[in-house]
């Protein structure tokens, strides 16, 4: 379950209408690699995980993504705000203002909606932490862009918080990637990862506490 | 807002920024006690500067987190406003 805090992880105050941004922002708010894709990614995955460890990373993680998806929604609606229709216009939003105004919404700075098509929960817990660890550096990368487009100190503070927060996620899979592949039993090609609770055959990989 | 209860709302977020890594890091090593203390120590300092802020303010956290009645979740300012 959430329980919701009414702040910001990182703080964020832009006072000067700035539309481009605002467009850019948007890759982060509904696009492919986006903080969105990112939390539900990691909240759908964390179901089928077999240790506790990898569950709790899931958990958490995709909890920050949701803190850091307010946070791109918050830098988007201010710098669209105030910004008059001949402003969004030049801007390319024109087809945005037309379904949203000022609205936020997920989709990406070409206007391609969001999508669960982005993500995968294979059931695989390598699988699945490989695309994370991809997923991280993609992110990483975007924000990087992101950062190359802006002097603003305003926008760059939570941009530069937010690809800081990439990196750490990025290692903390990487842990996680090496603790599902030391439950492999040796010689094992097929395996199957199993939870507390299920039933165990021969062969299968054992979550870590259960009696194989 | 004025500059002390901004200055507050700063240390709290601070304070949480290093429960959020503890959190993250004891997620992946839940038997490294120096980092369980760490954590520990924290968690009861943002008690406490929640606690002050709340009493002196708004609630920051909704469905009963926040105890304090002084101020209101509702009116008080939305993360997203300037």
């Amino acid at each position: 379950m959430w329980i919701y805090m009414k702040k910001l992880e990182y703080p964020v105050e832009i006072t000067a209408p700035n539309v481009r941004m605002a467009k850019a922002l948007m890759a982060q708010y509904g696009g492919p690699d986006s903080e969105l894709a990112a939390g539900t990614r990691y909240l759908t995955q964390r179901f089928s995980m077999p240790d506790d460890r990898v569950r709790a990373t899931l958990n958490d993680i995709g909890t920050e993504e949701l803190a850091h998806w307010e946070m791109i929604g918050t830098m988007i609606l201010q710098c669209m705000k105030n910004a008059s229709i001949a402003e969004i216009e030049a801007a390319g939003l024109a087809g945005y203002y037309v379904m949203h105004n000022h609205a936020v919404f997920p989709a990406d700075p070409n206007g391609v909606p969001f999508t669960t098509a982005y993500i995968q929960a294979t059931g695989d817990p390598i699988t699945d932490l490989v695309e994370d660890l991809a997923a991280e550096q993609k992110a990483r990368t975007t924000y990087e862009h992101l950062m190359n487009m802006t002097e603003d100190p305003a926008l760059l503070g939570p941009l530069r918080f937010l690809r800081e927060r990439e990196i750490v996620h990025y290692q903390r899979f990487g842990e996680c990637l090496d603790i599902v592949q030391s439950m492999i039993p040796n010689n094992n090609e097929r395996i199957r990862f199993v939870a507390r609770g299920d039933v165990v055959t021969s062969g299968d990989a054992c979550y870590e506490g259960c009696d194989c | 807002m004025d500059c002390e209860r901004c200055k507050l709302l700063t240390k709290i977020s601070e304070c949480q920024f290093i429960l959020v890594e503890l959190n993250l890091y004891l997620d992946t090593h839940p038997d490294d006690d120096n980092a369980r203390a760490d954590y520990c120590a924290y968690a009861k300092v943002l008690k406490e500067l929640m606690h002050e802020y709340e009493c002196k303010y708004d609630p920051l956290m909704n469905f009963g987190h926040s105890a304090c009645a002084a101020g209101s979740y509702v009116c008080s300012k939305w993360p997203w406003e300037l």
